[in-house]
């Protein structure tokens, strides 16, 4: 046996229990770094290895401290007792009481908060409701709204493998260039998501999170708002995001070249090189 | 641009050596019709591999399910590097591009299969 290159990254997981709505739940944590508090937030269907790259990002963790947790149902968070006897529906209030809960749970002093896609859109629900709590939002792959471009129901049928069907659907939101590596462990994450939990979360982003009609109210005074948008993303476009800053004052964005719709998790390398110029702004205010 | 007839008649030669995913979708069974502009093509799928491409046009013909574009999306599809918008079907589909009609259980059952499949198409050079 020959063993060699051993490398323990600086990821620390944990589980974390508490009661939201009468509701107990069992959530998996990750974190590494110290400083600012960044908490962040994977897309849907997905769970907490997407920010993989960023937690192993020393030039990150030094001044900033990662925070990343998996929703109820995804990653290794458990669906609440009964989970069988329901249909996984992801809502706007659901989502904001989850984030909301934890930010308090794990005493996050007004953390950044930075979600991709499903996360993209949630961070406009917290510009515009609890800017307050936050001292920076950051969307990736952030729109207002995505009508559904296929039979949602494709993906949670039991004579269709779920876990190929959604990493399917997914797999042309990787920009085409990115690292085959980065693609297929970001593909495999979507095979690992549990029956059903995908379209769940879907339900959030076509149909319930549509917040196209309150964006002029979002105030980027109360707190600043950073949107990056990968080139190659047909679900959630550059013109989706172009859109947002255009409606949003105060709100900067910028389309990142060769990329889709998983940007931390496709390429993680490049999308430092985006990322970066925005804690640094981040890190000279605070 | 690539001469699409002789593209997708090399298919089961370029595809067929793609050992593991033609083990994988053993279960496959299926014939679909790729139209391109004025052109189409009838291909057949026999246990995960490549077993026929036709050229029609068809009288009477059958198949479970029909791709359909015009022949420069497939030409800028199948380009070494297409650009956004064009890198994938799902892409042209929902750009209203591409359609896919039918009995379409075959291809979205074994989603990931028809875009390697599709891909194989692409010019050399191809990121992907």
């Amino acid at each position: 046996m020959s063993i060699s290159n051993i490398a323990i990254e600086p990821i620390i997981g944990r589980y974390l229990q508490l009661t939201i709505h009468d509701k107990r739940h069992r959530i998996y944590v990750e974190e590494a770094g110290e400083g600012i508090p960044l908490l962040c937030l994977h897309t849907a269907g997905s769970d907490t290895r997407q920010y993989r790259g960023l937690m192993n990002a020393a030039e990150v963790t030094k001044r900033f401290r990662v925070i990343c947790f998996d929703l109820p149902w995804h990653g290794k968070s458990s669906p609440p007792a009964g989970w069988h006897e329901e249909s996984y529906k992801l809502g706007s209030k659901e989502y904001t009481d989850i984030i909301l809960a934890m930010t308090s749970a794990l005493s996050l002093d007004r953390p950044v908060v930075m979600g991709c896609s499903i996360g993209g859109r949630i961070v406009l629900h917290l510009a515009l409701h609890h800017a307050k709590h936050f001292r920076g939002l950051i969307g990736l792959q952030s729109g207002a709204h995505v009508d559904p471009y296929y039979d949602l129901d494709w993906l949670h049928r039991p004579d269709v493998h779920g876990g190929e069907v959604c990493a399917g659907i997914v797999s042309g939101l990787v920009g085409p260039s990115s690292p085959q590596a980065h693609r297929w462990e970001t593909l495999w994450h979507y095979m690992q998501s549990g029956p059903g939990v995908f379209k769940g979360d879907l339900h959030f982003y076509t149909a319930d999170g549509d917040i196209r009609k309150d964006l002029t109210r979002i105030n980027t005074e109360e707190c600043p708002l950073w949107l990056l948008t990968g080139e190659y993303d047909y679900s959630c476009t550059p013109d989706d995001t172009a859109l947002l800053g255009k409606s949003i004052p105060g709100s900067k964005w910028q389309i990142m070249k060769g990329m889709g719709h998983f940007p931390m998790s496709e390429d993680p390398e490049r999308f430092l090189s985006y990322l970066l110029p925005v804690l640094d702004e981040i890190s000279e205010t605070n | 641009m690539i001469d699409i007839q002789d593209s997708l008649t090399r298919l089961p030669e370029r595809f067929n050596q793609k050992r593991v995913l033609v083990q994988h979708a053993k279960r496959l069974n299926t014939r679909f019709l790729l139209i391109s502009g004025d052109a189409s093509f009838r291909i057949e799928i026999h246990e995960g591999s490549v077993a026929a491409v036709q050229t029609g046009p068809f009288i009477m013909g059958e198949w479970d399910f029909c791709m359909q574009a015009d022949e420069a999306t497939w030409q800028t599809f199948w380009s070494p590097n297409p650009p956004p918008g064009f890198h994938d079907v799902m892409a042209l589909s929902k750009a209203r591009k591409l359609s896919i009609q039918g009995n379409i259980y075959p291809f979205m059952s074994n989603l990931l299969y028809f875009k390697e499949l599709l891909s194989t198409v692409r010019a050399r050079g191809a990121n992907k």
